[in-house]
């Protein structure tokens, strides 16, 4: 052995030192717990319906509930306009959608606190619990989306006024954003939770007013067209319009409304997997 | 290639004790527009580098860990042992990247397990068999691996017909022969074991340490284990290190250590305890003593009746607390532990004792830790190993003067 051998990093499998770069981020490490992954997605999917009599329909109950409440308050009794597209089918496609963020951002904004006790006990890339909470977001959204196309088909059979169209194609990619906005804001809120336990009491509240800042009970034509690019800001306006306007044909979407939401995203799930990455390092000594 | 695994130096860790992060939104607001006006920062601990700190003899910075440099060689069995509070767990979760040092640097050459636990990620409602899936790709497997060594994991840890059960029905003994059987078919080069064989009965602590041997000795791994128990360290480890106050005070063979390190404990009699320990909202121990029943010398022999006193202050009435006292041997081995009925504690001080009558225990050193436990339930305070006695044998003219074997020395009626 000689020691420039032993001065030579890149000699040893593994190097810790006490202040990496901010950019340390070794996201190729998930790919070799993709087995980790894939369980927790199960232990969570297994254990939501161990004990339940109704297992999965539990996830349609919900929309359906919602879908009829907001159909008899924000279409019959505050007559808010839906464009034209059915009600019922027009609430339960932003409903649907909205879930999946919410659920994302939801389940992912507790990741330290939630699982303290095991990440002060054994190392594994930390990214993989938020991960698999938006697959099983996934999941989730599948078993709803089922029950939104149900609609669909029903209210086409019946002749109304929707108009599935091209767009439809961009649905995958609509869920990855969806899917990367939660999960980047939510790893972000659970870096600051670790420091501001206040926030945790807010993100739930945060989530409910959010909807009604995203066009989910009213259409997004309902919005004066002067504050419209203020109100584009909000980065999941955009997807739920295109998702709508993608399978009933009503409202109207822009390209670089598009844009705007995608570059929203991909800076918040930057910026959120930047400081999750930085956080994960020290977060047991503050707990 | 060269021998050396693990290559630690100067590894520092520390704690700030004190106000770093204030925990609430608010208050970091305020330091923050304090600062910008040029003010003193209202919630500083130390807030300006001149004044003293607020609290006296509250040091802010707490080192864990206290530049530990040393070097680790392929298929060794290394000990670690120190007190409680000498940085044994600060190193191992470092090694095991849990936490990051503050300073310093460890290079390590081969896959890692760390086992700082038993059962880490264990679900409740899930089989056996999901488990075994879970722990064992938390713990770094691939599932391939894993279902390679379903077999073998599942006969270690004698559960074959309740595989399918969900671990909440588990006894707490076969709960842990499974977390444990899934640790310890991980395929590491490096084993990294916590006080974990403290749980779980004789037999099958024999056999987790039979085979934490074989993976040392037959599979020429390398295995980093902290126990308090020196028994199972001197049949294990090769190479023993011994910490005392966050500083790696000696390494070396096993033998050698464990004896510097008792010899340390024995000159070590701890006859009061007034420290600090971990806050809680009800009560504090502010003093914990042992007292002779008759003060001539301070000398206690086994036959002889000494009692512990437990001073408490108590900031918020509590309800269903009790006292608790541990007596262990060097070894960690749990002589007894006695407790108090649950009570109720109005504000103020108060003064549990415990009266531990002569021949009992046998000569030998032993060491008491002090626990206050909420409902029966939670431990509210542990003082693990306040106090420590040495108990002599019988003052000349009142029997045996010599040693016995055992952990207790009791007086028994004998009839002929």
């Amino acid at each position: 052995m000689n020691s420039s051998d032993e001065n030579d990093d890149s000699q040893w499998t593994k190097v810790i030192r006490a202040r990496s770069g901010w950019f340390d981020l070794r996201l190729g490490e998930l790919w070799d717990y993709r087995d980790l992954i894939i369980l927790l997605v199960r232990r969570d999917f297994v254990t939501i319906y161990k004990q339940t009599v109704l297992g999965p329909f539990w996830f349609m109950l919900q929309p359906l509930i919602s879908t009829v409440i907001f159909t008899v308050i924000f279409g019959k009794i505050a007559n808010i306009p839906t464009d034209g597209v059915p009600q019922p089918l027009f609430y339960m496609g932003g409903i649907v959608t909205w879930n999946y963020f919410a659920g994302c951002l939801n389940r992912t904004s507790d990741t330290f606190v939630a699982n303290e006790g095991i990440f002060g006990k054994v190392y594994f890339p930390r990214l993989a619990v938020p991960l698999s909470a938006v697959i099983i977001n996934l999941l989730n959204f599948a078993i709803q989306f089922v029950l939104f196309l149900a609609f669909l088909l029903f209210f086409l059979a019946r002749g109304s006024n929707i108009h599935p169209n091209g767009w439809l194609l961009l649905t995958p990619l609509l869920l990855l954003q969806m899917g990367a906005l939660g999960l980047g804001l939510g790893v972000l809120i659970s870096s600051l939770t670790i420091k501001y336990r206040d926030l945790s009491f807010f993100v739930g509240f945060g989530i409910q007013l959010w909807m009604y800042a995203t066009p989910i009970v009213y259409p997004m034509s309902q919005v004066p067209v002067k504050w419209q690019w203020i109100y584009l800001l909000n980065p999941v306006a955009a997807i739920v319009e295109t998702f709508r306007y993608a399978y009933l044909g009503s409202g109207t979407i822009r390209f670089w409304q598009l844009g705007v939401s995608a570059g929203i995203t991909v800076l918040l799930l930057g910026v959120g997997i930047v400081i999750f990455s930085r956080v994960q390092k020290t977060f047991m000594d503050t707990v | 290639m060269s021998d050396i695994v693990i290559k630690v130096e100067e590894l520092t860790k520390e704690y700030r004790l004190g106000t770093i992060s204030h925990g609430t939104l608010k208050e970091d607001l305020q330091s923050w527009w304090a600062r910008l006006r040029g003010k003193e920062d209202p919630n500083s601990l130390v807030s300006h580098p001149s004044s003293l700190p607020r609290r006296q003899g509250l040091n802010p910075h707490f080192l864990a860990l206290d530049k530990v440099s040393f070097e680790i060689k392929r298929g060794e069995a290394v000990g670690i042992i120190g007190r409680n509070g000498a940085g044994k767990s600060t190193l191992l979760k470092i090694l095991s990247e849990v936490t990051a040092p503050s300073g310093g640097t460890v290079k390590i050459r081969g896959r890692v397990a760390s086992l700082l636990e038993v059962g880490t990620g264990f679900h409740p409602e899930l089989t056996g068999r999901e488990n075994i899936y879970l722990n064992g790709t938390i713990l770094g497997m691939k599932r391939a691996e894993i279902q390679r060594k379903f077999d073998e994991i599942v006969a270690f840890a004698e559960i074959d017909q309740f595989i399918d059960t969900p671990v909440k029905r588990y006894s707490s003994g076969m709960y842990v022969r499974l977390a444990f059987a899934v640790a310890a078919h991980l395929d590491p080069e490096i084993l990294i074991v916590d006080e974990v064989l403290s749980v779980g009965d004789a037999s099958f602590q024999k056999k987790c340490l039979g085979k934490m041997e074989d993976v040392s000795k037959g599979e020429g791994r390398t295995v980093l284990f902290v126990s308090h128990n020196l028994t199972a360290i001197q049949n294990f480890c090769t190479t023993t290190m011994y910490l005392q106050g966050g500083k790696l005070v000696a390494v070396g063979k096993t033998a050698t250590i464990v004896e510097r390190y008792l010899g340390d404990c024995l000159s070590s009699t701890a006859l009061v305890w007034e420290g600090n320990h971990e806050p809680n909202e009800y009560l504090t121990i502010t003093r914990a003593k042992i007292v002779k029943a008759r003060s001539e010398s301070d000398e206690i022999y086994i036959n002889e009746e000494f009692r512990i006193d437990i001073t408490v202050e108590v900031v918020k009435q509590v309800a269903d607390i009790a006292f608790e006292i541990f007596v262990k041997t060097l070894d960690g081995i749990v002589v007894f532990n006695s407790f108090t009925d649950c009570m109720n504690l109005g504000r103020g001080s108060s003064v549990a004792s415990c009266h531990i009558p002569g021949n009992l225990l046998n000569n030998g050193h032993f060491t008491i830790t002090v626990v206050i436990s909420k409902n029966f339930s939670y431990w509210l305070v542990k003082i693990e190993d306040a106090l420590a006695v040495d108990l002599l044998s019988c003052p000349e003219g009142t029997g045996w003067q010599g040693d016995c074997p055992g952990v207790v020395r009791p007086k028994l009626l004998w009839t002929v």
